[in-house]
């Protein structure tokens, strides 16, 4: 019962939420659909900690992602040997990149007082979760070998089974507790995904790679 | 050519008092957030000095404004690429201590104190944290040459002297400083709009007031590097930048923008330029000592009928263009020529002109007369600020164009004396006016215009037709309750 509620109930609540209630945020308060940038009042560790973050756990997703969309793909792709290595290799050394990032993100809020006086109590929960999710997902990749090839075989049908409306539980429920906790604190952090800053990750403004330099809006007829 | 209108502004430095009346007026209306504290859209700084942020005009640290590049321009801050890649962490942003941090007093630790000997005191408070802090820096800490040995001394522009110009400076009896007020240039090539990624902030396209949109804006604060005069600011509380507005909603209601309506010294002129905006990337690439000259070169003649044609023809009301044919900045800065552009060398082309103070009131005391000397200027020998230091601040290093301007404002100054006072040959006057390559007529109409023009004169405000444009949209009655800062809805993050 409980298996069912953490595998199969809490995903589709928090893909419906972080869906609808983006959706609603953008529409309805988009004022505050971005991040709180804090450079202004602390640069130097922020530095430290917000480059090696966005850098290590931007790949680092995208290899979760794309596992999910195109299994035979990535399974071709982790073939050899040598590649899986490489690959586990550059893995590793991101979330390690990611996980030194939210430390020193989460350490800086802590002792800047002007930092901690614009976090808002949804940032502490938010980098709660996140600290969480990465301290795990290292600790998995240095203990649970070749989590590349097994994520194959356990996750992604789960997570594939919950795309396409025949959920099944079964392939991760015997996984180590660690594991079971990381899916699970995942969809936590996609349930918070509407409620936090995290909506910035759909504000990247790619199209600035094409726009003209400068913009004159004239006034609506 | 396409023909674009602009509200331009010109501010007369000789007349400024340093009375931040202006920076005052502002802060009233537009930045009395939290999260705004620190954020003066208008400041006032004292030149020589370091101004605010402290060191602005260094773009090797804040990477402000244009490059030339071969033939064109390029931004300094990043590419498009650079600054995407960059978007987590700018590089070149103030910190806030190049600003400073705002604060408050205790209040209620003076009238709560206990009856005793000692004076109570209230201590200073951080607006940002809320807590004690001692103050180390503040919007004017230069004020008046205030700590001139570290301040003044720091000047930017200070680079262009010799060591022994340098040091003359500082000598007690050769002190000398003027006011430098500074609000958003409005560019006609900005930098702050080509560095945000978002395309959040916008020039519009009936006047030209450069805006940032509230609800677009993402906290990506590269418009804050991008902005050679450091006129955008981040607020840390909403996550937004804001910007001088030129106040717009006072002007949609024919009003002056606050700080010209409040100046004390009547030193700010408002007023329209038509302008070629198809000749804008390639004024914005000429070489540094032909900026001044392509700069005027854009700005285009309102009585001349062909002009006028081609204007209405782009689009232009013709209210507006005879807003432009009454315009005080027209006069000051194509047809007069006095006034220069801050910093040009930044290749914003900015829309608000200077001209330069006649400062050292270069007379002296002679056996008991007063000695106005005859020629001034024309070598600068009795300037107190070599004229090389205004070329860097106005003209790009330039010394051409300011010559022109202080041998144009003498002669002014000279004409009059000798209307006034009389103490001064009609022939010296006579040559000076020529050699300034001026008239008495236009001398005269420069002095009414610096001293007698009544309110209206220094501020033709284009009628903007807004409620034309609402009517088809929006219930005028209501805009008018909304239309303040352009947000319907406080400007309140809620997670
Ligand atoms: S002066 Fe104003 S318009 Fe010009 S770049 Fe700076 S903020 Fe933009
Ligand atoms: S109000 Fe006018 S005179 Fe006073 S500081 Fe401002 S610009 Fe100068």
């Amino acid at each position: 019962m409980a298996d069912v509620l953490l595998f199969i109930v809490l995903p589709y609540v928090a893909i419906s939420l972080a869906i609808f209630g983006g959706i609603y945020r953008y529409f309805n308060d988009r004022f505050s659909f971005s991040s709180l940038s804090s450079q202004l009042l602390e640069h130097r560790l922020l530095f430290w900690g917000i480059v090696p973050w966005h850098y290590g756990i931007v790949p680092v997703l995208l290899a979760h992602l794309l596992a999910i969309i195109f299994p035979n793909w990535w399974g071709v792709l982790l073939g050899g040997r040598d590649r899986l290595t490489a690959l586990e290799l550059v893995g590793m050394a991101l979330g390690l990149l990611a996980l030194i990032g939210i430390v020193i993100l989460f350490v800086r809020r802590l002792v800047n007082a002007r930092v901690r006086s614009v976090t808002s109590v949804m940032d502490w929960l938010l980098l709660l979760f996140l600290l969480l999710q990465v301290s795990l997902g290292a600790y998995i990749a240095l203990t649970f070998r070749w989590g590349s090839l097994w994520y194959l075989h356990t996750a992604v049908p789960w997570l594939r089974s919950l795309t396409f409306f025949h959920p099944d539980a079964a392939p991760v429920l015997t996984l180590p507790l660690a594991v079971r906790i990381h899916m699970i604190n995942a969809f936590v952090i996609i349930l918070l995904f509407p409620f936090t800053r995290l909506v910035h990750i759909f504000t990247f403004p790619a199209r600035y790679i094409a726009r003209p330099w400068q913009l004159i809006w004239w006034r609506r007829q | 050519m396409k023909i674009r209108a602009q509200t331009a502004m010109v501010f007369h430095l000789d007349k400024c008092i340093g009375c931040h009346t202006c920076s005052i007026a502002c802060k009233n209306i537009w930045t009395d957030r939290h999260g705004t504290e620190y954020m003066w859209w208008n400041n006032v700084e004292t030149k020589p000095g370091t101004g605010y942020p402290t060191l602005w005009e260094d773009q090797g640290k804040y990477q402000g404004g244009w490059e030339r590049r071969d033939k064109s321009v390029g931004l300094r801050l990043h590419s498009r690429g650079e600054g995407l890649a960059n978007i987590f962490y700018n590089p070149s942003l103030p910190s806030l201590d190049d600003y400073y941090e705002p604060w408050s007093y205790r209040y209620s630790e003076l009238t709560n104190a206990p009856a005793g000997d000692d004076q109570p005191v209230a201590r200073p408070i951080s607006m940002i944290t809320g807590k004690e802090m001692s103050i180390e820096a503040g919007p004017n800490w230069d004020d008046d040459l205030g700590g001139s040995r570290i301040y003044a001394a720091g000047d930017f522009n200070l680079a262009v002297l010799t060591d022994e110009e340098r040091q003359q400076l500082f000598l007690l009896e050769r002190l000398v400083f003027f006011h430098l007020p500074r609000i958003c240039n409005h560019c006609l090539n900005p930098g702050c709009v080509a560095a945000c990624p978002t395309g959040a902030i916008y020039k519009r396209g009936e006047d030209g007031i450069v805006l940032v949109s509230q609800e677009k804006c993402r906290a990506w604060r590269m418009c804050v590097s991008g902005c050679p005069y450091k006129k955008v600011y981040f607020n840390w509380k909403t996550g937004k930048s804001e910007k001088c507005i030129l106040c717009y909603p006072r002007q949609e209601t024919c009003q002056a923008p606050a700080c010209f309506h409040s100046c004390v010294g009547r030193i700010r002129y408002l007023g329209t330029l038509l302008y070629d905006a198809d000749g804008i990337e390639q004024c914005a690439s000429v070489p540094d000592h032909e900026l001044v000259e392509a700069q005027r070169g854009l700005i285009l003649d309102p009585s001349d009928p062909q002009i006028c044609q081609k204007a209405q023809d782009d689009g232009i009301h013709e209210s507006i263009i005879e807003a432009a044919r009454k315009s005080p900045v027209y006069r000051f800065v194509k047809e007069w020529r006095l006034a220069l552009p801050l910093h040009p060398e930044a290749r914003t082309i900015p829309m608000l002109y200077y001209v330069p103070p006649l400062l050292p009131v270069a007379a002296t005391m002679e056996e008991g007369k007063y000695e106005l000397g005859s020629d001034l200027f024309v070598d600068q020998a009795t300037g107190r600020l070599p004229l090389r230091y205004f070329a860097a601040l106005f003209a790009a290093g330039n010394e051409e164009p300011v010559r022109a301007v202080y041998r144009k404002l003498l002669a002014v100054r000279l004409l009059r004396r000798r209307e006034t006072v009389g103490d001064i040959p009609e022939e010296v006057v006579q040559r000076i006016l020529n050699e300034s390559g001026s008239t008495s007529q236009e001398a005269e109409a420069i002095y009414r215009m610096t001293s007698l023009a009544t309110f209206a004169e220094r501020h033709v405000i284009p009628p903007f037709m807004r409620e034309m444009a609402i009517e088809a949209t929006t219930d005028p009655f209501e805009r008018k309750e909304s239309a303040g800062f352009g947000l319907s809805r406080p400007p309140k993050r809620g997670w």
